[in-house]
């Protein structure tokens, strides 16, 4: 399954690239409007690029009156990013969404101040208020992300959404200066993968709730990379940037990859990582086969 | 919008300036001001260009080696290839009566089409050295001014239609003179499709997304 990472496709602007996609997930929504942070907003780095938007959207009664039905026009599964700065701030916009396939617990952004709460707290005041799947977006910069997962799926989390943009910054090379309007940004893009699969490696590893995998993904062999450490879904975020036609590509390559494994779905990889076991692209696929039986459980 | 992988025909040096020539192919070179978006070779963002001239058979690209990106479109050679998606965003407005274009530096680059489609007409364009200047060329029926001298002390008494590109203080100046002008901004840009939300700018107090709004506004 193919998703966007939220904030990285705006599906009323390019509604043609939203249907290449197996669900749509919107930009985070906050209560209040929001005009995002001041220009300049993105910076190229050698291997990633850092934005500063700022979680700029056009708050919950808009969203839910105006954007929110056009989205439902487009025919695609909707996931909902949903943030906030408390915890009733989450729980209020949550129990105010009905008929979307799932929620996003925007967790993590590095762009704004953070709520006061824990995430196991926003999270349990969300399960208190809707009954659609929640999703927690998790940064990973977080200090044992395996053990906040663990609190996320006791206090009600339905899935992980792993991982969101690290903090980070870059400089002028002329004068200096932080080259974004607001110093820091979020850091993306290929750098991202590895940061992204040892988050979800950990994570498969500690709950048994499902994961949505992303970070650097441009290839197929990316996706399946994410798979084999434990998601069941890939959200693709940078890459849409420099490719909108992206997700057409990388779910052939996906299926490419997983052939070329003897696998018959790519998701037949998920957990692949967690075995001991050495193979490399097998035709027989049985060593791969052999490595998911024996591999530690991870369930969906 | 169309994505695409295009090869390169030729690669000229003007002045600083490299003008990239990219085979055109069913690409359609949209409305002067309307721009594309280039591969970089090797960088994980795209470049924002606008369509310097078109012909039949090409897309021309002027470019200004400024930073990894623009350095990496300028060492490519004939026969490179590179994606490239667009036309993008909105371009100049051309019902107008009495066009004027006015450019400063690399804001020269999308001028010539600009001319191409308006007939040639009279142009005023601001360098900052001689070597700089050397793109006057590829303008027609142009007046060229070298710092310390502006574009804004050449505009002729009475009402044309500013159509205009540069850097920001001669945009700002421009607004400031002529409020009907039509001025081509720039900004970093993630995606070039209205995706990121990277290249907002802030025009009198209000943030627009100058890839989908833009690049080409009204000055007031």
């Amino acid at each position: 399954m193919l998703l966007n990472a939220s904030g990285c496709l705006d599906a009323l602007t390019a509604p043609e690239l939203v249907r290449l996609l197996d669900g749509f997930v919107t930009k985070t929504i906050t209560p209040e409007p929001r005009e995002g942070n001041p220009p300049v907003r993105i910076a190229e780095t050698d291997a990633g690029m850092l934005n500063s938007i700022g979680l700029a959207n056009p708050g919950r009664n808009c969203f839910l009156a105006e954007t929110l039905p056009r989205l439902r026009e487009l025919g695609v599964p909707l996931w909902v990013s949903v943030g906030g700065f408390s915890a009733s701030d989450y729980a209020e916009t949550c129990a105010a969404l009905e008929r979307v396939e799932a929620i996003e617990l925007n967790l993590s952004c590095p762009n704004v101040d953070v709520a006061p709460e824990s995430a196991a707290a926003i999270v349990s005041a969300c399960r208190a208020a809707t009954s659609l799947p929640l999703y927690a977006k998790l940064s990973p910069s977080t200090w044992d992300i395996a053990e906040t997962a663990r609190a996320l799926e006791a206090a009600g989390a339905d899935g992980l959404s792993l991982v969101n943009t690290l903090r980070g910054l870059a400089l002028d090379e002329r004068t200096l200066l932080p080259r974004l309007g607001r110093g820091t940004g979020g850091y993306s893009g290929p750098a991202l993968k590895p940061v992204a699969l040892a988050a979800v490696y950990a994570c498969a590893a500690a709950v048994g709730i499902p994961i949505v995998g992303m970070g650097g993904v441009q290839s197929g062999l990316d996706a399946l990379e994410l798979i084999a450490a434990g998601a069941s879904a890939v959200a693709l975020g940078t890459i849409l940037f420099s490719d909108p036609t992206a997700p057409t590509r990388i779910r052939s390559e996906l299926a490419a990859e997983a052939a070329a494994r003897d696998l018959g779905h790519p998701l037949d990889a998920r957990g692949a990582a967690h075995s001991s076991l050495q193979i490399g692209v097998s035709h027989s696929g049985n060593g791969l086969r052999k490595r998911l039986e024996t591999g530690p459980k991870v369930t969906a | 919008m169309r994505r695409e992988r295009r090869r390169l025909t030729a690669a000229e040096q003007v002045g600083p300036y490299t003008l990239l020539q990219v085979e055109r192919g069913g690409l359609d070179p949209g409305i002067p001001g309307q721009f594309f978006m280039l591969e970089a070779p090797g960088r994980v963002l795209p470049r924002p260009m606008s369509v310097c001239r078109a012909t039949p058979r090409e897309l021309e690209f002027l470019i200004d080696p400024i930073g990894p990106g623009t350095r990496a479109l300028c060492d490519l050679g004939p026969g490179d290839e590179l994606h490239v998606l667009g036309p993008l965003g909105k371009g100049f407005d051309l019902a107008v009566e009495r066009p004027l274009l006015v450019a400063g530096g690399i804001g020269i680059a999308p001028m010539p089409y600009l001319s191409q489609r308006l007939g040639g007409p009279p142009a005023i364009l601001g360098f900052r050295t001689e070597w700089h200047a050397e793109a006057a060329t590829l303008v027609p029926n142009a007046e060229v001014c070298i710092e310390p001298t502006y574009v804004t002390e050449l505009l002729p008494r009475g009402q044309p239609d500013v159509l205009a590109c540069g850097p920001e203080p001669m945009l700002a100046a421009l607004r400031g003179l002529v409020p009907s002008a039509q001025l081509a901004w720039e900004a970093p840009m993630a995606c070039g499709y209205g995706a990121c939300y990277g290249c907002a700018v802030e025009i009198d107090g209000e943030l627009k997304r100058l890839c989908v709004e833009g690049p080409v506004l009204r000055a007031a």
